[in-house]
């Protein structure tokens, strides 16, 4: 919870949505060791038992450091094993995890109270200074952290009281309590540089890591949750190939995966014990259309590819329903500050023969790269090809393989397919992919209003006016952005039924990766 | 036969320099590094300088090969790049146990594949031979992942008999090592009886339409005692050839076995490597499925010399 000491109470309520934080938890904090349990469940969970997970990938890249972290496995062992200041609930608001009080003076100054008596698997308690470690360390080149960009935000970090942490930002942010719920920041003893197993306050303790292999987890009987976690030992395993993980699940061998095939439902639905957990997330294939390269630069080159994406068909053929019409904007209708009023781009071959007419690329040889690496890219391609020809557009597919993919044709070719995973908060969807001088603006799109609106959106107090500012930004991307976006796509995760307190959060699948902290073994 | 081995031993040796320098450099053609490998998709050009530094990748190539070659000669074979450990580490916890795969399929489909050659090849032209010739160039024409997918959905998911993922089981005993086991070496087995098979009958065959074996027919031995006594010692070299091919595949060809039925063994070790661009650790592996092939082959050679009667007494 935040609390806005130098605000009246209306501004204090008005800055908890704001910031991204559900007020409903307040009482609660009060006493120390009530934690909130947010995720209740309806039926008492049961204790014990054991379950092996399996997640898309693992491979000797495999880490234990947070700041490392860079796959689905990844965050759903890291948050196995750690816990952060904050947390996401099933609406993506960032509750408070070790931190038990986030106040802030102009969102820009933060004082973080902590939990006390929590205490690392080790038995070391948590102190300030394992707080400051954690996020300090992601600053240092040598970390070499994905996080890097976000946490140059951290103008200063420091102990600010026996159990207490002031993080002093570059610029104002309303979103920081969003941003340390990412599982990169998550929180580590002071000092750690040695990752080879894992020392956290997390729901299980690290018992094996083998990169490649296996992560096992037994219960951490210390955890600040009262009760929780359930189960006695949690196995989490990588399985590469999607039929092998459902015929594990199948066979009984594993009782949780994520990342199924649309094509693979009705093998886990004719089961009696199995399950297909979707999750509406903000996950999307875009089609790239460079700014700075020929035709693609053209603005009625970029509408007319715009109108040539047949949605419909997208969500259908490809993803068997599974997904969600998109509108050439990144933010889904889930996250609150979507702009509902935004019309529907329709598919409309007619008009995208207009717009190429009129710019003089009627006759014009086209070359889209496509890959595996980028969920669905390699059909949208092809259903793409598909609406070129009927305008007499020749456009050829050229598939390249997953291995590279990123560091060598994605945002390098004038057209060419995307991938973004779902990010917590508009602002850091916007700061790291649409803003002119963001490391991953995949167009090479630049817009000095969208900019301008941006960093005013940070400090924004004002939740009417901050929804009003992201509203635009979003129009902005629709009618100008170097980008379309077909579809939302779902994740599906798949599971046993005697596997209870299993749910979504939107931030990814295996329930927003913290499905360690929920579920239970019903008996 | 001692200055035959030595020379075969110092030929080794080469082909494994040769081959270090061949699977460098070809690496190093590859687009990305290990750097690029590492970051993905949130890579920004500071991010890649700063970890390329730290990696050792911003020296030139050549100086990283002597590097790991001068490493490799006092027995340490690097860090691996993707994660930082011992690469020896990496390998120790791997070998043994595509060691342990390879060694169960050998066990199960050495024997198998040789009593079919020589079934086949002692009743050819029978109703027995052509069956099991029929059977043998099928397990052949069968891709190893259907054989492995339609296993899987038949004892995994229908009949729950046995595990769809291979672990070394924890608790000893026939039983687990059984259920953990039984899908793979099936798979493994499937592909390299059938071609041992096929070459034990070749190699027989061509042995019995020889003088010395119509000598012996005239002499009245028993057919078992002519295959096995005169035929067979003269169908070594071919047949151990044979067998040293197929399971040298066995430990580096596995990958198929490996990704469908997560068996946590070197040879998806050596792909994490490729996807990584982790040079240390694909070197490391690259030698010891160079290694093993050599050796087996070296074997072979050793064994075909000492078995046959003609060599031996050369």
């Amino acid at each position: 919870m935040i609390q806005e000491k130098t605000l009246p109470r209306r501004d204090v309520l008005r800055g908890l949505t704001a910031a991204g934080v559900l007020a409903a938890v307040g009482g609660s904090l009060g006493a120390p060791g009530a934690y909130a349990a947010f995720e209740t469940p309806a039926e008492m969970p049961r204790r014990g038992g054991r379950i092996r997970v399996a997640s898309v990938s693992s491979s000797t890249a495999d880490t234990l450091d947070p700041a490392k972290a860079a796959l689905s496995t990844d965050y759903a062992r890291l948050n196995m094993l750690y816990s952060g200041l904050t947390q996401f609930d099933s609406a993506l608001n960032a509750q408070p995890a070790l931190a038990e009080e986030i106040h802030d003076s102009g969102r820009i100054l933060w004082t973080i109270k902590l939990r006390k008596g929590v205490q690392f698997h080790n038995g070391k308690p948590l102190t300030p200074t394992d707080v400051v470690y954690s996020l300090l360390r992601h600053k240092n080149p040598a970390t070499a952290s994905k996080m890097k960009s976000i946490a140059d935000q951290f103008q200063e970090v420091e102990v600010s009281g026996p159990n207490e942490v002031q993080i002093q930002l570059t610029g104002a942010n309303a979103d920081l309590p969003a941003i340390l719920a990412d599982a990169h920041f998550l929180i580590v003893p002071d000092g750690t540089t040695d990752f080879r197993t894992a020392v956290g306050t997390g729901p299980y303790r690290c018992k094996e890591f083998t990169p490649g292999v296996r992560t096992i987890g037994t219960r951490n009987p210390n955890y600040w949750k009262p009760n929780k976690p359930y189960l006695d030992e949690i196995e989490l395993v990588g399985i590469a190939d999607e039929s092998a993980r459902v015929n594990a699940l199948l066979s009984g061998d594993v009782q949780l995966i994520n990342a199924i095939n649309p094509r693979s439902i009705r093998r886990v639905t004719a089961s009696a014990d199995h399950a297909v957990q979707e999750t509406k997330s903000g996950l999307y294939t875009d089609l790239i259309m460079r700014r700075d390269m020929m035709p693609s630069g053209h603005p009625d080159f970029v509408l007319a590819m715009k109108y040539l994406l047949n949605r419909e068909l997208t969500c259908k053929a490809l993803f068997r329903g599974y997904a969600t019409i998109a509108n050439d904007q990144p933010i889904p209708p889930s996250n609150r500050y979507f702009l509902s009023g935004l019309p529907q781009r329709p598919y409309d071959p007619e008009r995208a023969k207009f717009l190429l007419k009129k710019a003089g690329l009627s006759g014009v040889r086209l070359v889209v790269y496509a890959s595996p690496a980028a969920e669905g890219s390699v059909d949208m391609a092809s259903i793409l090809q598909l609406s070129a020809a009927e305008i007499g557009l020749n456009m050829a597919v050229n598939r390249v393989p997953s291995d590279g993919y990123w560091s060598n044709h994605w945002m390098k070719h004038p057209l060419g397919f995307g991938n973004i995973n779902p990010r917590p908060t508009a602002d850091l969807l916007f700061s790291t992919c649409f803003k002119s001088d963001a490391p991953w603006n995949e167009s090479g799109w630049k817009n000095e209003q969208f900019d301008q609106l941006l960093v005013a959106a940070r400090g924004e107090a004002d939740e009417g006016k901050r929804k009003q500012m992201y509203g635009d930004m979003q129009l902005l991307i629709h009618e100008k952005g170097g980008i379309g976006i077909p579809v939302f796509i779902s994740l599906l995760d798949a599971y046993e039924k005697r596997l209870r307190g299993y749910g979504s959060i939107p931030i990814g699948g295996l329930m927003g990766y913290s499905f360690a902290d929920n579920v239970w073994l019903d008996a | 036969m001692a200055v035959l081995i030595a020379r075969r031993i110092g030929i080794a040796v080469l082909t494994l320099l040769l081959v270090s320098a061949a699977v460098f450099s070809i690496t190093s053609i590859l687009p990305g590094d290990a750097a690029q490998a590492a970051l993905g998709q949130s890579a920004t050009p500071e991010m890649v300088a700063a970890l390329r530094a730290q990696m050792g990748l911003d020296q030139p190539a050549y100086l990283r090969y002597l590097h790991w070659l001068g490493g490799l000669l006092t027995g340490n074979p690097g860090q691996s790049l993707a994660n930082n450990t011992p690469v020896a580490d990496l390998i120790s916890m791997r070998l043994p146990k595509s060691l342990l795969l390879a060694g169960t399929a050998a066990a199960v489909s050495v024997p198998v594949a040789l009593t079919i050659g020589i079934l086949t090849a002692m009743y050819r032209g029978s109703r027995l031979d052509r069956l099991l010739s029929l059977a043998t160039l099928g397990m052949i024409a069968v891709p190893e992942f259907l054989v492995a997918t339609v296993a899987v959905l038949i004892f995994a998911v229908k009949l729950h008999w046995l595990s769809a993922l291979s672990y070394v089981p924890e608790t000893p005993g026939i039983g687990p090592f059984v259920r953990a086991y039984a899908m793979p070496v099936l798979t493994l087995s499937f592909v390299i009886i059938a071609q041992m098979a096929r070459m034990t009958r070749a190699a027989v065959v061509d042995q019995l339409s020889q003088p010395y074996v119509e000598m012996a027919i005239l002499k009245g031995a028993s057919p078992a005692r002519i295959v096995l006594r005169h035929a067979l010692p003269n169908a070594a070299g071919p047949i151990v050839n044979a067998v040293a091919l197929s399971l040298s595949y066995l430990l580096g060809g596995a990958i198929i076995v490996e990704t469908i039925f997560n068996y946590p063994g070197i040879a998806s070790l050596m792909v994490d490597a490729v996807t990584n661009r982790d040079m240390p650790l694909l070197q490391a592996c690259a030698m010891i499925f160079c290694c093993a092939y050599l050796i087996l082959v070296l074997l072979a050679d050793v064994f075909a010399i000492v078995s046959s009667p003609k060599l031996r007494r050369r």
